[in-house]
C-alpha cells in the first residue's frame, strides 16, 4: 500500500490554533519552508472558543503591574510545581507579543486614554487581560490566521496525523490521512512543531470542541517522548449546566470579572466563606470592597469569585454536594445584580460580554441580563503535557517541538485565566523560531517505509471489522463516563484504580472496533482513530493522579486533602517503556535561581 | 422523551447522486440540530459526514440549510421548530458537495488570499505603539466578529443561482474589505479592487446575507452600503471628480 502523497518541509506544524499558526509564522519569518496541518478548517480551532482575554503586564490599566507581578501570581497559581523559566519567559514576553498582534491587525479594546484595555480576572492581582469583549480567541486566531495567509506557508486542511515517525531517535515525519478522501499523506520534515491542544474530550462534560482528543500527547508518547504533570486537569468552574445538550459550554470568567457574583439556593454569596490562607492578604473583606475593585479602585482588593480556578470549583461542588446547589445541579452566576450599582446595566453587560449574552439567549433561552446563570464546573485544560525545554520549547525527542495546551510546564498545578492565549503566542513564537534553527543545521531525515505501511494497515483494521466491531462511539461514551466520575474533581485511590483497569478494557474494546462504509468523511472512522489518543492520555491522567498523594492546584484527593512540601519538589512523568507499558517516575524541579526566589518574595508582601 | 423525525442528505463518495434519508431519533429538553445529527451518528448512521467544532455559535463550522434555510446546525434549538413534520437538513448549496452535510468551502481561503491585507499606519508613540478611541473601532469591531460560517456566502444570489465565483466575492469578503478599510490603523487603499476585481457592483441589497448572519452583523447596511457609497464617490460623482482633477 502507498501513501497517496508525499510532501517535504523544513518545518512541519500540527495544530493551527493560537500556538501552531505563530509557530508557523515564525517558522516562516526565519526563511524555511513550513507546512501546517490541522484538523478542521482553518480558523476554526479550539482557540476560537477562548473568550476572557490574554494576560500581559502591559500596565495599560494599573502602572503597579510589571513582568515581575505576573511571574509571582503565575508561580502562586501554579503552587510553584511550575517551570519557572518558562514562567519568567512568558511574563517578560507576552505584551511585546500582544502588541504584534495589533501592528497585524487586531483590534482590542481601548482604554480611555485609546491604549489597549485590560481587565480583571483570577488570580491576577492587577487587570492585565487584553481583550475583545469576550470573543478574544476568535480575534487572536483571525489575525494570525490572516497574516499567515500571506506567508507562503502550505495549509493542509482537515488532515489528520495518525503517527509520529523517527529516524534514528529523532523527529523525522508523520503519517497522516485526509477527511475528505481518507488518503494517506506521508510528510518528513527536518523539525516538527506539536501545536495540538487539550485532552478535554476524555470527559463526558468538557468545554473542548471535538478536536481536544489529546493528539501531541499521545503522538509524542507513543513516540518516546515525556510527558510531565498529567495529573493537573483544570477544571473551570462555570460552564453551562442547563439545558442537557449545552452542558460543559463554557461561561467566561470575564462574567466575574465584570462584576458577577456566585451564590447558592439560599442566596447567600458562599465564595466568601472560604478564602485560602496564602490569598487572604490580596481578598476583598467585604462584598463593598469587592465591587470597589471591579470599578477597578486601586485601593480595593478583588472579590473571592476571582480567587483560582480549582479553589472556585472546588467550592461550588461543595454547595452542590450540601443541598444548596441549583435546580440542575450547579449553583447561580448573576451578572445581572450590577443594576443596583450603575445605570444602564443591561447595556453595560451587553458590551462587556457580548458573545456570553448571545450564547445564553440563543441556547437556553435566558437573559442574563436580567437573570441568574446556572453554572457548574466543566473539563477545560490539562496543565500537563509534554516535557520541553523552556526557552526552545524542544521536547525529550530532538527535533520535536512542541506549544500551547500539549506543552507542559508554565503552568504547573493550575493555570490562571487568561494565561493560555498569552502562552500561546509566546511559546508559539519561540517553538516556530527555533524549530527553523534546528531545520537551518540538520539534515534531510528519512521517513522509514516499513514504519508507513504499518501505520497505515493499522489505521485500516476498522473497515476490516466493519460493522460487526465495537461502536466507537459508544467505546468512547463509556471512557468519557469513566473519567468523568473516577478521576474528576474530587480524586481518590480506589477510583482511580477502578479507572485504570476500566480503561484495560476499553483498550481492549477500541481494538475490536469496527466501522462500515468508505473511507470519505467517515465520521466513525476518524473516532477510532481518536479513541487511541484519548485512552494514551486517560490512562497518563489516571496513573500521574494516582501517584501524586497530596492534593495541590487542579489535583484534589480527598484521601490525601492537603499539600505536602515533599511533593512540591518534582513533578511526576509518564514515558513508554519498551515493552509498551506506561512508566511513572518523579523527577525534580531544578533550582529557582535567586533572583527569581527574590521577586516572588518580594511579591508576598 | 418524545420523537422527531429528520431528513437528512445522504450522498455518494464525491458527492455525485445523493437523496434524503429520514431517521427517527429520541429528543430532549434543549436539544439543537446538530444534537440530533449526533445522536444519529452514534446510533443509526456512523459515517454520516458532519462537520462541526465548538457547538456553541463560535467557530462557525456546522452550516447547513436546515427546512430550507442558511443556518447553524448548534444554533437551531429543536424548541423553535416545527417537529410534527419530519426536519430536512442538507448541505450548502452554494458550494460543491464533499459528503452529506459537508462541503467543499476552499473557495473562500482563496479569495481571501486575493485581498490586499492589513497595512498599519506609523506607530502614534515612541514605544512602537497606536492610540484608538473605543468609538472610532466599535464599527470595525462589529465586522471582525465574523465566523466565518460563509452562510452569507451561501444564501447570496451571485454566487447561488448566478455562480459569480470568480468574479465576485461575496458578502462575506465584502465585510472583511469592509473591516480593513474602515480600520483607523490601515493605510491601503481598496477601493479600485472592489471596483473591477471584486465587482461590487454585482451586489443590489437584497439583505440575503445580512438575515442569516448569526453572528448579527449588519452585513448590507454597515458593511456594504458604506463601501459601495465609497466607491461612487471616488468613481462616478462628477463633483468629486473635478475636485480630484483640480487638487491632484
Amino acid at each position: 500500500m502507498a501513501a497517496h502523497a508525499t510532501y517535504s518541509y523544513d518545518v512541519l506544524v500540527i495544530g493551527a490554533g493560537g500556538a501552531g499558526l505563530r509557530a508557523a509564522i515564525e517558522a516562516a519569518n526565519a526563511g524555511v519552508s513550513v507546512g501546517l496541518i490541522c484538523k478542521s478548517l482553518l480558523g476554526k480551532a479550539h482557540t476560537v472558543m477562548a473568550e476572557g482575554g490574554m494576560a500581559a503586564a502591559m500596565a495599560n490599566v494599573d502602572d503597579r503591574d510589571n513582568w515581575m507581578v505576573h511571574f509571582a501570581d503565575t508561580m502562586r497559581g501554579g503552587q510553584y510545581v511550575n517551570n519557572w523559566r518558562m514562567a519568567e519567559l512568558h511574563a517578560k514576553e507576552a505584551p511585546d507579543r500582544v502588541r504584534e498582534l495589533e501592528a497585524w491587525g487586531a483590534v482590542f479594546d481601548r482604554t480611555p486614554d485609546g491604549k489597549i484595555l485590560q481587565r480583571n480576572f483570577g488570580g491576577h492581582r492587577y487587570p492585565r487581560l487584553a481583550h475583545v469583549g469576550d470573543r478574544t480567541g476568535l480575534e487572536l486566531i483571525r489575525t494570525l490566521q490572516d497574516h499567515t495567509t500571506y506567508l507562503g506557508v502550505t495549509v493542509h486542511m482537515e488532515h489528520t496525523v495518525i503517527e509520529l515517525i523517527l529516524d534514528n531517535g529523532r523527529a523525522a515525519g508523520v503519517l497522516a490521512y485526509d477527511r475528505e478522501r481518507g488518503r494517506f499523506h506521508v510528510f518528513s520534515a527536518k523539525a516538527i512543531v506539536l501545536a495540538t491542544g487539550g485532552i478535554g474530550r476524555a470527559y463526558k462534560i468538557t468545554s473542548n470542541s471535538w478536536e481536544g482528543t489529546g493528539d501531541g500527547h499521545a503522538l509524542a508518547y507513543r513516540a518516546g517522548a515525556q510527558l510531565i504533570d498529567m495529573e493537573f486537569v483544570q477544571f473551570h468552574p462555570t460552564g453551562m449546566v442547563w439545558p442537557p445538550s449545552v452542558r460543559g459550554l463554557l461561561v467566561t470568567e470575564g462574567v466575574r470579572g465584570e462584576g458577577g457574583v456566585l451564590r447558592n439556593s439560599e442566596g447567600r454569596r458562599f465564595m466568601f466563606d472560604d478564602i485560602p490562607d496564602n490569598y487572604k492578604p490580596q481578598t476583598a473583606s467585604d462584598p463593598e470592597e469587592g465591587w470597589r475593585y471591579v470599578m477597578q479602585d486601586k485601593t480595593a482588593r478583588r472579590p473571592p469569585e476571582l480567587l483560582t480556578r480549582d479553589h472556585v470549583a472546588r467550592c461550588i461542588n461543595r454547595e452542590v454536594k450540601a443541598g444548596r446547589g441549583s435546580p440542575h445541579g450547579g449553583v447561580f452566576l448573576d451578572i445581572a445584580w450590577i443594576k443596583e450599582r450603575i445605570p444602564n446595566a443591561e447595556e453595560h453587560i451587553k458590551r462587556k460580554l457580548p458573545s456570553m449574552y448571545h450564547q445564553f439567549k440563543e441556547l437556553a433561552d435566558l437573559d442574563i441580563t436580567k437573570e441568574p446563570m446556572e453554572i457548574g464546573p466543566t473539563t477545560h485544560y490539562i496543565m500537563g503535557g509534554i516535557k520541553v525545554d523552556g526557552d526552545s520549547q524542544e521536547s525529550t525527542i530532538p527535533g520535536l517541538f512542541a506549544a500551547g495546551e500539549c506543552a507542559a510546564g508554565i503552568n504547573g498545578a493550575n493555570r490562571l485565566g487568561g494565561n493560555s492565549l498569552s502562552d500561546l503566542i509566546v511559546f508559539g513564537k519561540r517553538a516556530g523560531e527555533y524549530a527553523a534553527q534546528h531545520a537551518r543545521k540538520g539534515s534531510a531525515p528519512k521517513v522509514d517505509d516499513g514504519a508507513v505501511e504499518k501505520a497505515m494497515k493499522a489505521s485500516l483494521a476498522p473497515f476490516e471489522r466493519g460493522a460487526a466491531g465495537e461502536n466507537p462511539y459508544k467505546v468512547q461514551q463509556d471512557l468519557q463516563e469513566a473519567m468523568q466520575a473516577l478521576v474528576g474533581i474530587v480524586r481518590n485511590e480506589a477510583e482511580m484504580q477502578e479507572a485504570v483497569q476500566k480503561l484495560a478494557g476499553f483498550n481492549e474494546r477500541a481494538s475490536r472496533a469496527g466501522i462500515d462504509g468508505h473511507r470519505e468523511y467517515n465520521s466513525g472512522w476518524h473516532t477510532c482513530i481518536d479513541l487511541r489518543n484519548l485512552l494514551d492520555v486517560s490512562e497518563a491522567i489516571a496513573r500521574s493522579a494516582i501517584e501524586r498523594k497530596e492534593s495541590r492546584g487542579g489535583h484534589f484527593r480527598e484521601d490525601y486533602p492537603d499539600k505536602v512540601a515533599e511533593f512540591g519538589t518534582f513533578n511526576i512523568s509518564t514515558k513508554r517503556s519498551a515493552d509498551g507499558s506506561m512508566q511513572v517516575a518523579r523527577i525534580p524541579i531544578a533550582d529557582m535561581p535567586a533572583e527569581l526566589k527574590q521577586v516572588i518574595e518580594e511579591q508576598k508582601q | 422523551m418524545s420523537q422527531a423525525t429528520f431528513r437528512i442528505w445522504r450522498s455518494e463518495p464525491g458527492g455525485g447522486s445523493g437523496a434524503f434519508t429520514d431517521y427517527t431519533t429520541e429528543i430532549s429538553e434543549g436539544m439543537v440540530v446538530l444534537d440530533a445529527v449526533h445522536k444519529i451518528q452514534a446510533e443509526q448512521a456512523p459515517d454520516l459526514a458532519c462537520r462541526w467544532n465548538c457547538k456553541a455559535g463560535k467557530c462557525g463550522s456546522c452550516s447547513a440549510e436546515i427546512n430550507g434555510k442558511p443556518r447553524l446546525m448548534c444554533m437551531s434549538r429543536l424548541n423553535s421548530i416545527n417537529l410534527d413534520q419530519p426536519v430536512t437538513v442538507e448541505p450548502m448549496r452554494t458550494f460543491p458537495l464533499i459528503k452529506d452535510l459537508v462541503t467543499d468551502v476552499s473557495w473562500n481561503f482563496r479569495v481571501k488570499k486575493g485581498l490586499k491585507k492589513f497595512k498599519p499606519r506609523q506607530a502614534d508613540a515612541p514605544d512602537g505603539t497606536w492610540r484608538m478611541a473605543q468609538r472610532d473601532i466599535d464599527r470595525v469591531q462589529e465586522f471582525r466578529k465574523c465566523i466565518e460560517c460563509f452562510l452569507c456566502q451561501d444564501v447570496c444570489h451571485v454566487l447561488r443561482d448566478h455562480d459569480k465565483h470568480e468574479e465576485f466575492i461575496g458578502p462575506r469578503f465584502l465585510v472583511y474589505s469592509a473591516a480593513l478599510e474602515m480600520h483607523p490603523l490601515d493605510t491601503d487603499d481598496r477601493l479600485g479592487d472592489l471596483k473591477d476585481k471584486n465587482n461590487i457592483g454585482y451586489c443590489n441589497i437584497t439583505k440575503c446575507c445580512t438575515k442569516v448572519c448569526p453572528e448579527h452583523i449588519h452585513i448590507t447596511d454597515n458593511a456594504i452600503i458604506p463601501l459601495k457609497e465609497r466607491v461612487v464617490d471616488r468613481f462616478y460623482d462628477p463633483v468629486t471628480r473635478l475636485l480630484r482633477m483640480i487638487t491632484g
